[in-house]
């Protein structure tokens, strides 16, 4: 009878106990303390987006109306993204000189970069601290030392009267870049091969692989999604410089979109065109952004791998 | 990061990353190998950075031969060889100008705006960006929402971003509307120097907070717990736990993002103009010096520009240096309250914050 009695105590017991972790009482505080987190939170977003959202409010108001500051354009119009492809303007020509400049950098960065990270991030020699602070050093200089002996180099002025007339092309914007573009792929594409386990090679290699050939069968196609991230980050910093290309491509015809933008003129000439421009700045972000969004985790995951151990 | 930190100590033989010595199959012998999938980089960067700097410290000890009018853009003259001509010339005041300190010579102002814009957007990135990241961490659902909004800000080109809020700051635009004020943002007043500095914030907070976040998620929640079971009041967690455990991600980032300021250029040149002395950076001036063919006073200011970067990156290492020492001492005095022997980290770590910086 007495064990009875404790069995139903301890169940109810129990019971309780269940009733408890099922439903945890969350003190008031802690609750406040969620509903400031999500205002918080709520703050974040804001704070990153409503400037962006200006940009595209002001991009679909009136041309005329560039500089209106009501918060909701009206009449909604899209002139402004049809002056931006006019021939005036002739954005998409500057466009696909910016995929062009881009794409070609992205694609040479990772081709170097790639066996220099895998080296740097599994192979033992020495030297390996010298290589590690010359990358480092490299992504440090103010890009805008170059410019003096470049200016100087690509438009052939002496005493480089030999070297070839290099203003206004796509190599001059392209080789510069890769200043910056490979510190960055190295750093980051060593990082993600420092992820991937050694035992993988050893037993490619122990099944008979040469370690170039357990770098291409195994682990390349492991590291695929690190590639495309560092691919990704690399691209969107080559898209958006501006300097080089500010520098080298003067001619309208090979222009990339960052110096189109940023020499649009209004019809008039003395008017900012405010709604043109955001227009295009419009046209030149989304691209990014939609990449951006798609592969978020990715590319957080990408640029903190060489931050954070 | 994980690389270089690894790096100072695998340097005696012994491998680094865990895996204990020898026992690395594919890096037996293979040094040469590790040279020859080198060489491409390190050519490339010899060719595109290392050749240039140097042709670039050439041209800084050279003018364009004073015969030639450079209004006219006629460089036939060619260059004379003028030593620290260049360098010492920032000292004469032989080109002053008045911007928001007064009537110096433009070097100076160029440093000097670099140096404060540098400082203030710093100090608020790293502010806002730790405050981002606490809430985020915070945070149970929509991470995923908030990490896509703060990717825009990192994802907008900066020279149109500089476009966008040249728009916003207009001096009849929203922001004096909002502020009910009639600022003028964009005319080269002190102004300008805080638009500068809200807009560089906004593109860059979020990073910060970001590499920050990243920092806060290695934190065991165990220690938070034990921290509140010995009564650790909120502040206290924060200063005592979080800051100390998230400092190495966060310096690595306020690294980065000083280092990026002081070369700022799209900024300033996209929102407010070139030739605008109460925000013209470094950057901004010695490309306008080389746009205007004075190469040798041009490749002067960048370099000079380089060395104050390579400065600025090794105080940091080093003060961090020092704080880590420091920090030893302190943790070695209260281990001694305990009765703690274990030995306190090795001095040598300003190699390792160096190689941490990326």
């Amino acid at each position: 009878m007495s064990a009875t009695t404790a069995d139903v105590r301890e169940e109810h017991l129990s019971k309780e106990e269940i009733e408890q972790l099922a439903h945890p009482k969350r003190p008031l505080k802690a609750r406040v303390g969620v509903v400031l987190s999500y205002v918080g939170m709520a703050l974040i977003v804001l704070y990153c987006i409503i400037p962006f959202y200006w940009m595209v409010v002001s991009s679909l108001r009136l041309p005329t109306e560039g500089q209106s500051t009501e918060f909701i354009p009206s009449p909604v119009s899209i002139d402004n993204y049809k002056g931006v492809f006019s021939a005036q303007n002739n954005f998409g020509r500057s466009l696909i000189n910016s995929v062009i400049v881009a794409g070609t950098t992205t694609i040479l960065v990772l081709l170097f970069g790639i066996i220099g990270a895998y080296a740097l991030a599994r192979l033992r020699f020495r030297g390996k601290v010298l290589v590690l602070w010359l990358i480092m050093a490299c992504s440090m200089f103010p890009l805008v030392v170059l410019l003096p002996p470049l200016l100087k180099m690509f438009s052939s002025t002496s005493p480089f009267t030999w070297f070839p007339y290099w203003i206004n092309t796509y190599q001059s914007v392209i080789l510069p870049g890769l200043s910056f573009g490979l510190p960055l792929a190295v750093w980051t594409l060593t990082a993600f091969f420092k992820q991937l386990p050694v035992e993988l090679e050893q037993a490619a290699m122990v099944d008979g692989c040469t370690p170039g050939v357990a770098f291409r069968k195994v682990i390349l196609p492991l590291a695929a999604p690190g590639v495309l991230t560092t691919a990704i980050i690399v691209f969107i910093g080559a898209w958006n410089e501006f300097l080089l290309a500010l520098t080298f491509l003067q001619d309208k015809d090979i222009q990339t979109a960052t110096v189109a933008i940023s020499k649009f003129t209004g019809t008039t000439g003395f008017d900012t065109p405010y709604g043109t421009i955001m227009a295009a700045g419009v046209v030149v972000t989304v691209p990014l952004l939609l990449a951006v969004l798609i592969f978020q985790r990715r590319i957080v995951a990408g640029l903190t791998a060489g931050g954070v151990k | 990061m994980a690389t270089a930190t690894a790096e100072p100590q695998s340097l005696p033989a012994t491998e680094g990353d865990g895996h204990k010595h020898k026992k690395n199959a594919l890096s037996d012998g293979q040094g040469r190998l590790a040279w020859i999938l080198l060489a491409p980089t390190l050519i490339i960067i010899a060719v595109v950075a290392g050749i240039p700097v140097i042709l670039s410290f050439w041209e800084s000890l050279h003018q364009t031969n004073a015969g030639v009018d450079p209004n006219t853009g006629m460089i036939a003259g060619g260059d004379k060889f003028v030593g620290l001509q260049n360098f010492t010339d920032i000292f004469t005041g032989a080109n002053p100008v008045t911007g928001s300190y007064g009537t110096i010579d433009r070097f100076w102002n160029a440093f000097l705006n670099t140096t404060f814009i540098t400082i203030v957007c710093v100090l608020l990135e790293t502010v806002i960006g730790v405050a981002m990241a606490l809430i985020m961490a915070k945070a149970f659902r929509g991470r995923g929402i908030v990490r896509a909004g703060i990717l825009v800000p990192w994802a907008i080109p900066t020279i149109v971003s500089a476009l966008m809020w040249k728009l916003i700051f207009d001096s009849s635009g929203v922001m004096n509307r909002i502020l009910g004020t009639q600022i003028l943002w964009l005319a080269d007043t002190g102004a300008s120097f805080w638009a500068i500095v809200i807009a560089d914030t906004w593109k860059t907070a979020p990073f910060i907070g970001l590499l920050t976040l990243a920092g806060l998620q290695t934190i065991p929640a165990e220690v938070y717990e034990a921290a509140k079971v010995d009564g650790a009041s909120t502040w206290q967690q924060f200063v005592r736990i979080t800051l100390p455990m998230v400092k190495p991600a966060l310096v690595v980032a306020v690294l980065f993002r000083t280092l990026d300021t002081l070369r700022m250029f799209d900024l300033p040149y996209g929102m407010i103009g070139p030739g605008k002395y109460r925000v013209e950076t470094l950057s901004v001036f010695a490309y306008q010096e080389a746009a205007q063919t004075r190469y040798g006073p041009a490749a002067a200011y960048a370099i000079i520009l380089f060395i104050y970067v390579l400065l600025v990156a090794f105080l940091f290492v080093r003060i961090l240096g020092a704080e880590v020492i420091g920090d030893a001492d302190v943790q070695k005095k209260k281990k001694k309250k305990k009765g703690d022997e274990e030995p306190a980290g090795p001095p040598a770590t300003a190699l390792e914050m160096a190689g941490g910086a990326h």
